[in-house]
């Protein structure tokens, strides 16, 4: 039962303390890993798990804690990753224009489709969310100048002055985390607030919080635009990372894998998304090594964690007792 | 004499053939208890409906403390002091007993745009929470998941939260619903202490409760207040009697 109420719980050493402790433990010794064994390619892989969490756990805030299931949420990642790379090619590379450009983005084209989709519920908020996002990837495609089709390399990574460099790799992987933890903290922040319990009352029973006098529509609407902007900064990450943007990037498989890794890791748990986002990618990875149809595996796999395991690696975490 | 608190005329309702709702008019005020019974198919719910603001009138005006509501959308009339509670009931089952009473406080006092404070740990929003899980005996369950309550708790934290707005009004919307007689004697006993201190508008089934507790009753049959008094004149009016003998013969004895 105190399963149900983590939340709210002081911290106690359970075994979910336990694993997002060691997750974390592993992911800030990665770098050292890689500088040790000269494996640059897990410096890469990991650095993409933390930006992709990083994508999951918006996700995770208007899914997992506000119940609004968003089928297009790679437009974030995308909008983000190419008001980075636009502004580079037109000769604007200061990250101090850049980030707030890409999470500015993110946030209005939020606001415009949670606007409209808010007001529809089910299986048409899916929809709706899902058409917007197939825009902006068809809207990437026209973009000639930027490479349409082809996508568009970016030469310089954003600049911070002359303290900072992202092309140093250890640097913008520990850039990465300590995001990726202040998105964590702020997350728990929220969804404890007067806010994220607006939120989360309104996923439970939406008829309910209007009776009791709630405008649910505007809080909903507020937290997809803080959802959208940290997921634009995690484009905007991920356009740093790949040196690289292209429509690829919003297609709508890519919104469903951040589901995936949403579901996976067990909604809405905090840690869940970078759980899920690490499981998933690893995943991938792995069995891509060893199979030419990793999804064969994959697929089946996922299945099973949605039919029978209810709250994803968390919740399966959650439900191990002592012993 | 006083304003009457809410003050319904001539509001009409139609689905397709059918009138839900004919011309109803109806007063409450003050402190009263208003009953408004009906046999089913009556068109208790769609009143409500309109009554709360999830439901249009085709025709009518709702006016309510003064101010004319009929127009007002479900959380303004929250608001606004008219609180409801649900025939099914409608809370937030993750959640604690506790924090589904703190969230109707919280949706009465200032806007919901905080987004860095603990709301559990503020006393303005717990502890007004705790006072109205008491008025309804459910002290003890506060840190009790929704989904672990009996069936007369859940009804029981149904009214705290409708209590716990502050309201001018409670819309019980049959809050006797699926109770059994030990269960319903003590709901009865809980709204004759409230009784005192908060203007009701109770609609029920439950005649030994109805009876037991109102000032006043109302009688709603196809759509239509067919008559409107002391529980002692409704008790014995012929045209309520026939209405009720085709439904359920002897609802009316006691």
């Amino acid at each position: 039962m105190s399963e149900r109420v983590t939340i709210s719980r002081a911290a106690r050493l359970t075994p979910r303390l336990a694993v997002n402790v060691v997750v974390l433990f592993i992911l800030a010794l990665v770098p050292v890993y890689a500088m040790l064994s000269g494996d640059s390619f897990a410096m890469t892989l990991f650095t993409r798990v933390l930006i992709l969490a990083l994508a999951a756990l918006s996700l995770n805030l208007i899914m997992g804690f506000g119940g609004m299931v968003s089928f297009g949420h790679a437009a974030y990642l995308g909008i983000g990753g190419y008001a980075v790379g636009i502004l580079a090619k037109e000769g604007i590379g200061s990250g101090f224009v850049q980030w707030p450009a890409a999470i500015a983005a993110s946030a209005l084209y939020a606001l415009i489709v949670g606007a409209l989709s808010l007001r529809t519920r089910g299986v048409y908020f899916i929809m709706i969310t899902l058409a917007f996002a197939q825009m902006v990837y068809y809207v990437a495609i026209g973009l000639d100048r930027y490479g349409g089709d082809d996508g568009l390399t970016i030469y310089k990574r954003s600049r911070f002055g002359d303290i900072v460099d992202l092309n140093n790799k250890t640097f913008f992987y520990y850039l990465c985390f300590a995001l990726l933890l202040a998105g964590i903290y702020l997350t728990w922040r929220l969804v404890n607030s007067r806010f994220g319990l607006v939120i989360q009352g309104a996923r439970s029973n939406e008829r309910r919080m209007r009776a009791i006098g709630f405008p649910t529509y505007r809080y909903k609407l507020v937290c997809f635009v803080i959802a959208g902007a940290m997921c634009g900064l995690a484009g905007a990450l991920l356009a740093n990372h790949t040196d690289f943007i292209s429509p690829a990037m919003m297609h709508w498989t890519r919104s469903g894998d951040l589901m995936v890794m949403a579901v996976l890791g067990g909604m809405p748990a905090m840690f869940g998304p970078l759980i899920g986002a690490l499981t998933f990618l690893l995943l991938e990875e792995g069995l891509s090594r060893i199979t030419d149809y990793p999804n064969l595996i994959l697929g089946p796999m996922l299945l099973m964690v949605a039919i029978y395991v209810h709250g994803g690696i968390d919740g399966l975490i959650g439900s191990m007792r002592r012993g | 004499m006083a304003d009457p608190l809410l003050e319904v005329v001539g509001l009409t309702k139609r689905f397709g053939g059918v009138v839900a709702s004919d011309a109803i008019s109806l007063t409450l005020m003050p402190g009263e208890l208003h009953a408004i019974i009906g046999p089913n198919g009556a068109g208790k719910t769609t009143l409500i409906g309109q009554l709360t603001g999830e439901t249009a009138p085709d025709s009518g005006r709702i006016r309510f403390a003064g101010r004319d509501i009929t127009a007002l959308p479900v959380y303004r009339r929250s608001r606004f002091g008219l609180a409801r509670s649900f025939q099914i009931s409608s809370l937030f089952p993750e959640f604690t007993a506790l924090d589904n009473v703190a969230l109707a406080v919280q949706a009465h006092s200032g806007h919901s745009f905080r987004f860095w404070g603990n709301a559990r740990r503020e006393a303005a929003l717990r502890e007004p929470a705790r006072a109205a899980l008491g008025r309804v005996g459910l002290a003890e369950r506060d840190g009790m998941l929704v989904a672990d309550l009996s069936h007369g708790e859940r009804r029981a934290l149904e009214i705290a939260m409708a209590l716990a707005t502050a309201p001018r009004m409670v819309l019980l919307d049959e809050p006797m619903a699926g109770m059994g007689p030990e269960e319903s004697s003590r709901l009865v006993e809980t709204l004759r202490r409230l009784k005192s201190s908060v203007t009701i508008l109770l609609i029920e089934h439950d005649m030994d409760a109805v009876f037991a507790l109102a000032d006043r009753i109302s009688v709603l049959v196809d759509g239509r207040i067919i008559a409107s008094g002391a529980p002692a004149a409704i008790r014995t009016d012929v045209a309520v009697r026939q209405a009720y003998l085709g439904e359920s013969e002897g609802a009316m004895h006691d």
